[in-house]
């Protein structure tokens, strides 16, 4: 599982949360939901110390946030 | 592996109709995460507004009544009167609560209603299309300020939180941002001390909450967070206006 899970079909893509992650390690995808938007998604796994700052911040609470 | 941050139980999980990076959904989840934490969730009735926020009816997974256009303080009132067991807030923007509804949020302050109101400043009407609110600032464009707020003409923004500030009934009276993660925690204190007061019989409690509308004031979510911290702050200082202990943090 993942650190950062993100409910892609729930997602605006505003990227609110790419913004504000202190390490970089969102972006925005490449692919689009059925909403039409480019979720986010946790592209680099090895820099997210799992703050859970995405979490807090994303205005369409689908981000939920784990640590190992 | 352990969960960091969960979504709040007291949302549904359901699809906002929310613009992509409107601060509506942040603050829903902040109330939503005070509603969990306090454990209140069986006995707490909101009071949607007329607005973008109408229909957190169906966004909160709680007792809700709508109100008539400015109204929700009012039918707050009925509700804490006939309910005495229910916690009971009402969740308003800034063209409910500012402008048509500014005759019963201040009485509902005056009488000290024992209700907490959760306030949206995004200084401009967003359902209806981007027009001039009250709380629109000087020089800002909107669809019925093309060339700007004019002061001499529309006056200056109105102060909610400094208004209520001077009524004595008004228990606690606090203007949060939702525009950085720090900014977020401190709103989250702070809406949840608002239900605590409400919860220990205080009296009335408001948390301003100043928000972005990035649709309407055609910027991306961040530039409109940026735009909230560089123009709305400097202009609606963040603090306590009111505390129970009779403390100001403002300014």
């Amino acid at each position: 599982m993942k650190k950062v899970v993100v409910n892609e079909a729930k997602c605006k893509g505003c990227g609110v949360c790419v913004n504000f992650c202190p390490k970089s390690a969102l972006a925005m995808a490449d692919r689009i939901n059925s909403k039409g938007y480019h979720p986010a998604e946790l592209a680099n796994e090895a820099a997210c110390i799992s703050c859970g700052i995405c979490g807090r911040v994303c205005p369409d609470a689908v981000i939920e946030v784990f640590k190992p | 592996m352990k969960q960091v941050y969960s979504v709040p139980k007291s949302l549904r999980p359901v699809s906002t109709h929310y613009c992509p990076g409107c601060t509506h959904g942040i603050i829903h989840k902040l109330v939503a995460e005070t509603i969990d934490e306090l454990g209140v969730r069986d006995r707490a009735i909101g009071v949607a507004s007329v607005g973008c926020s109408v229909f957190s009816y169906d966004y909160f997974d709680c007792d809700f009544q709508q109100a008539a256009h400015g109204r929700a303080p009012a039918v707050a009132t009925g509700i804490r009167r006939t309910v005495p067991d229910a916690v009971v807030f009402t969740y308003q923007g800034d063209g409910d609560l500012a402008s048509i509804g500014t005759a019963e949020i201040v009485h509902a302050a005056m009488r000290s209603e024992n209700i907490t109101v959760v306030f949206v400043n995004n200084a401009i009407y967003g359902m209806t299309g981007g027009q001039m609110a009250p709380t629109t600032m000087v020089g800002q464009r909107t669809t019925t300020s093309p060339e700007g707020r004019i002061k001499g003409l529309a006056g200056e923004p109105i102060r909610v939180s400094e208004m209520l500030a001077t009524i004595p009934g008004a228990t606690y009276v606090a203007r949060v941002s939702t525009t950085s993660p720090a900014h977020i925690a401190k709103a989250k204190r702070a809406i949840k001390k608002a239900f605590e007061v409400q919860l220990a019989g205080g009296g009335f409690s408001l948390v301003e909450c100043l928000s972005t509308c990035p649709t309407n004031w055609g910027m991306s979510p961040v530039e409109a967070m940026e735009w909230v911290d560089k123009n709305m702050i400097p202009y609606y200082p963040l603090g306590e206006f009111r505390t129970p202990e009779g403390g100001q943090t403002n300014g």
